[in-house]
Order: structure tokens, then C-alpha cells, then sequence
């Protein structure tokens, strides 16, 4: 199965794996019922933030090993990537929970107010210390999502638009829509809001510790920030919740109250899939090869995921981490 | 072991089954304490057309009586309206019912607590209500028809532990027969074993196990503090007093 494969989902595991694969010289088929990325895919609500470190507060250790390789694999594709790290910071009151922040994180420096300010100069006076995460970076998920099909594209890539089950060998990258084959695949909602606001200006995301509403933010360039997201056991995609848009944007106030004049561009709503240990896992079910389970890491981790997929699709590697064997 | 509504349990610990870094660690928190009880916030995962489906599954698979909450609930009319949804998607008339009446605190609502508890009753419910220490709103919560009280050690989240000993220990003098679960506010396995030697039938937990950096590890440590804690009450502990009293008679001295 090394000449030609049909990848079902383009979404961010499809296009990586497709990616993958083209650099390897197979001749990718892409089948998605929609005919580019768009508000239909859970990448599409993505924040972007390729934030290994802080990410391994919760996730579990490959998460931070993996993720510390793929602001360059986004950079090798042509997508721009701000290398300008990322901060996290609390209100006055809960102080302490950054200092747990930085006990169970690595890859940080604790940096007074004064170098906040010099960091973030809208931040100064705000916050008397926060964490610094030099080495991490971030992109805007939608541009890298449509660079990747663009380039594919370029490269000789079929797309087709259909939602039927080809014959022959799959590679089904099809995330929550392939709970009819995965058993163990679950929906865990997220919503998030866009923003736009003239009077403040960020240079890198700053995560807000708080006990009850944790919030990221995420600068996508022209006074436009991405406010993130919830994370519910729920498979409901359809809406976000007026709580969790009160939630997210009383956070973003408490972090800067200029955020309460901002136009409020989007909300959006989606679920991501995720396996128990929310970590991902390519699943090979007879003639197909399950890349699934992303949650909320798929533009942290779909490169590498990808790279073991198309090792296993090559037989470089027969069993790569994250691989499983379903025999239902 | 402690029995609610004629259920014998066979853990004293109770484990919400929020805020954990993956259901795996969830399952792998309940399967090395032994918690028997698992409760379960119905109104932000419900959504429509059962949503939480996929998540309620798993806390059905952890092998604990599952105890469904009103947690976030506000009003009376909210906790008794998430209570029947709950019934009806656990398939449980047990309900743990949270009123809350302050925002910052999330402090009970003794109110509106007891309002709930008795609709809830009279609807068939075995009612679990999260309550203050206050000896008078438990009583009214008895006449209510509640047959176990669960009270809080500190407000919910906040890991200070046993905030008012001197009042949880008069609620146990005063109801000897009912179950008497320590509800949120413990941070440290130490307090729940605190808890026991009072002589409370359990405790339940959720951040302080959710939220600690090995959740497995604390949830273990808890279990095992709680069996501390309670042999400790069973064994009847010495009483304290000023003096200190040699365990070893001194010979060959005069007493002075």
C-alpha cells in the first residue's frame, strides 16, 4: 500500500498525513464531504498555540517531547510561525497558582513586572510577575490549514468531495465522525470567541491562571485575539453556551478591561475528539489505518503523528508510539 | 460501612469526577482508592439530545454507585428541574443536591436548600444535600426528609479543610444515627482522616484529587487516610490531657 492511499477527513490529521506522505512520493487521495477547511472541522476552531510546555500542566509526557519539534515542521511548510514564546499569568489573588504552574511545567523563567511590561507593554502594571515561555510559538491555524491544502494541491494531490468510504486502503483521519468505527472515541466540547479591539495590542499568548475560568488568549495580528476555550464532557457541537462565552470574556476583561469596548467577531462551538488518555493513536482496523484522537493538540501534534503514520504506511516503522491494533 | 437509603457502601470515600487531566486517570483514581461512590454534574454536560452520553458511559464502567449532582444550580426551581433530568439519564432516584446561595463562597442556600430537599422527597428522591454545619438547618433538612447530611469542612475548591471542628463535632453528637458525610473544602489526606476520628461516615472529594499533580497518588492516599482515620475512631483514642504520663513507671525515684 505504498503507491497510491486514500485519506478519508482533510482536516489538520488529514493534511499532515497527506503531506506526509506526498514527501515520501505516494500519490495521496483526499476525500472530505466539504470542499475546503472550514466552520464544519474542529481544526477550524483551533487556537494555534504551539505551547508543548504549558500544555504538559495536564497533558501527558509525549505531548511536551513531540511538541518541541513542530514549530519547525510548520515553518519547512511555507506557514508563518511567531516564535515570540508565551506567558502565563494570574489575577493578584491567585497568585499561588502559578507558582504550582511552574512546578509541574518546564521551559520557563519566572520574569518580574518590569520585564512583563517590557514583554507586553499593554500588560504593565498589571501583573507584578508572570511565566515565560521563551521557546514556544504560534500560528494562525485557519492560514496553515489552508497553506497545507494549497501546497498539496500544487503537489499533484487529489481532493474529492464525498463523504463515502472508498474501496481499498484508507487512511481515515476523519476525527469524531469515525466514532462509527472507534468505540472508544469521545466528543469533548470547546468554545471560543473572537475579538476585535484597536486598544489593545499583544505580541504572544498570555494564558490567565484562574480557579474557575481559565482563559488563553491568542493575538492573531490586526487587533484581532482568539479567546479560548472551554472544555466540556460533551459531544455537542452546534452551540456555545452563553455561560461560556460570559466566562471567557469576563476573564479576557479581568486581563485587560479594554477588552470590554472590543467587537465581538465570532463565536464558535466544536467537539474534539479524544481517546480516554487523551492522547492521540493510529489504530490499524483490517485495511484501514485509524489517525485519530487529537483532542485539543492537533496542530501541536498532528506533524509527528503524521510521521508515524506514513513510517508505518512505508514500513520504516511497524510500530510506532501512539499505534494500536483493533481486531473488533 | 456506612448505608444511605439502605444501600451499604463499602468505601468511605465519595470522588467527583470532574476536572481530571483524562478520563483514564479518572478511572485509574477510582480503581486504586476504591471510591464507591461517583458523583457526577448533569447540567453543563447535558446539553441537548444527551451529549454527555459518551463521558456518562465511562462513569457507569468505573464500577461505583453513581450519585448525580445539581452542581452550578442557583434557584430551587434549577437544582429540582436538573434533579428529574438526572433521574431520568442515570436512572437513580439519589440525587445530590446543591442550592447555591453566593456566588464568590459557593456557600448552600439553607433556604432554598430545604425548599428543594423537601419538593425532591415528596417526588421520591433519596436527597444527599450539601449543607453547612449549622445543627438547624439539619434538623429542618431531617424533617425535610433527608436521611444522610453532608456538610461542608470549607467552601467547595478550596482545600482549608475542617473549617468549624467544634461545629461538625456537635452535629455528630446531635444526629449519632445518620450518615454524616464531609462534603468539598478538604485539600490533604490528613483532613480526611481528621474528619473520621470525628466519627463521620465519609468524605467526598473532587479538586483535591482532580487537581493535584498525580491524581492517582492522592486519591490512594486519601483512601488511606480515611482507613486511618476511622480505625482510629473505632479504637476508642485516649483521652488528652495536660499532664504528661510516662508510658514507663520511673523506679527508683521518689515522687516529687
Amino acid at each position: 500500500m505504498t503507491d497510491a492511499i486514500t485519506i478519508r477527513g482533510a482536516g489538520i490529521v488529514g493534511l499532515c498525513v497527506a503531506t506526509e506522505l506526498m514527501a515520501r512520493g505516494v500519490h495521496v487521495t483526499l476525500r472530505d464531504p466539504a470542499p475546503e477547511p472550514g466552520a464544519h472541522g474542529c481544526s477550524w476552531w483551533a487556537g494555534g498555540m504551539l505551547a508543548p510546555f504549558c500544555e504538559g500542566m495536564t497533558a501527558e509526557e509525549p505531548v511536551v517531547r513531540l511538541g518541541q519539534q513542530v514549530a519547525d515542521w510548520w515553518e519547512a511548510q511555507g506557514v508563518e510561525v511567531i516564535r515570540r514564546g508565551s506567558l502565563v499569568v494570574t489575577l493578584q489573588r491567585d497568585r499561588r497558582e502559578l507558582d504550582q504552574f511552574a512546578r509541574r511545567t518546564t521551559g520557563h523563567r519566572l520574569v518580574s513586572g518590569e520585564e512583563l511590561a517590557a514583554l507586553e507593554p499593554h500588560l504593565a502594571d498589571r501583573h507584578d510577575r508572570a511565566l515565560y515561555f521563551q521557546d514556544e510559538a504560534h500560528i494562525d491555524p485557519r492560514a496553515a490549514l489552508m497553506h497545507l491544502r494549497k501546497r498539496l494541491q500544487e503537489a499533484g494531490a487529489r481532493f474529492e468531495q464525498d463523504a463515502a468510504a472508498p474501496d481499498g486502503p484508507v487512511i481515515d483521519c476523519r476525527g469524531l465522525a469515525a466514532q462509527d468505527s472507534l468505540s472508544d472515541l469521545r466528543g469533548v466540547k470547546g468554545e471560543m470567541v473572537v475579538l476585535r479591539s484597536a486598544d489593545v495590542t499583544l505580541n504572544r499568548p498570555i494564558r490567565l491562571l484562574h480557579p474557575r475560568f481559565p482563559l488563553y488568549i491568542v493575538p492573531r495580528g490586526d487587533g484581532v485575539f482568539m479567546l479560548g476555550a472551554t472544555q466540556i464532557e460533551s459531544e455537542e457541537r452546534w452551540r456555545a453556551s452563553a455561560r461560556s462565552v460570559m466566562e471567557l470574556l469576563s476573564a479576557a476583561y479581568a486581563l485587560h478591561p479594554a477588552f470590554g469596548e472590543a467587537e465581538v467577531m465570532e463565536i464558535g462551538a466544536d467537539a474534539r475528539p479524544a481517546f480516554p488518555d487523551n492522547l492521540p493513536r493510529i489504530t490499524a482496523k483490517g485495511e484501514t489505518i485509524h489517525v485519530n484522537g487529537l483532542f485539543r493538540h492537533g496542530f501541536l501534534l498532528s506533524p509527528a503523528v503524521a510521521r508515524m503514520t506514513a513510517g508505518l504506511v512505508m514500513r520504516e516503522n511497524q510500530r510506532p508510539e501512539f499505534y494500536h491494533e483493533d481486531h473488533g | 460501612m456506612p448505608r444511605y437509603y439502605d444501600t451499604e457502601i463499602t468505601s468511605r470515600l465519595m470522588l467527583g469526577t470532574a476536572q481530571y487531566p483524562s478520563p483514564a486517570i479518572l478511572a485509574e483514581a477510582f480503581k486504586r482508592s476504591g471510591a464507591g461512590i461517583a458523583t457526577v454534574s448533569v447540567r453543563r454536560e447535558a446539553g441537548g439530545e444527551r451529549a454527555g452520553q459518551a463521558f456518562w458511559d465511562m462513569i457507569g464502567d468505573l464500577g461505583a454507585h453513581v450519585l448525580p449532582n445539581t452542581a452550578g444550580c442557583h434557584s430551587v426551581r434549577e437544582a429540582v428541574t436538573t434533579a428529574q433530568m438526572a433521574r431520568e439519564l442515570f436512572d437513580t432516584d439519589w440525587i445530590k443536591l446543591e442550592v447555591i446561595g453566593h456566588a464568590d463562597t459557593l456557600q448552600p442556600d439553607p433556604f432554598g436548600l430545604v425548599e428543594a430537599a423537601r419538593i425532591l422527597t415528596d417526588e421520591g428522591f433519596k436527597v444527599f444535600p450539601y449543607c453547612t454545619e449549622d445543627l438547624v438547618l439539619c434538623e429542618r433538612l431531617v424533617e425535610a426528609g433527608c436521611r444522610v447530611l453532608m456538610p461542608w469542612g470549607a467552601p467547595i475548591g478550596t482545600g482549608l479543610g475542617l473549617n468549624n471542628v467544634y461545629g461538625l463535632r456537635s452535629l455528630r453528637a446531635h444526629f449519632p444515627d445518620l450518615p454524616l458525610v464531609i462534603d468539598a473544602g478538604l485539600g490533604l489526606p490528613s483532613q480526611a482522616a481528621h474528619a473520621m476520628e470525628l466519627g463521620y461516615d465519609a468524605v467526598l472529594l473532587n479538586t483535591a484529587v482532580a487537581k493535584a499533580g498525580d491524581p492517582v497518588a492522592m486519591a490512594e492516599g486519601f483512601a488511606r487516610a480515611l482507613e486511618a482515620g476511622r480505625l482510629g475512631f473505632e479504637a476508642d483514642p485516649m483521652e488528652p490531657r495536660d499532664m504528661a504520663a510516662p508510658s514507663t513507671p520511673v523506679l527508683g525515684r521518689a515522687f516529687t
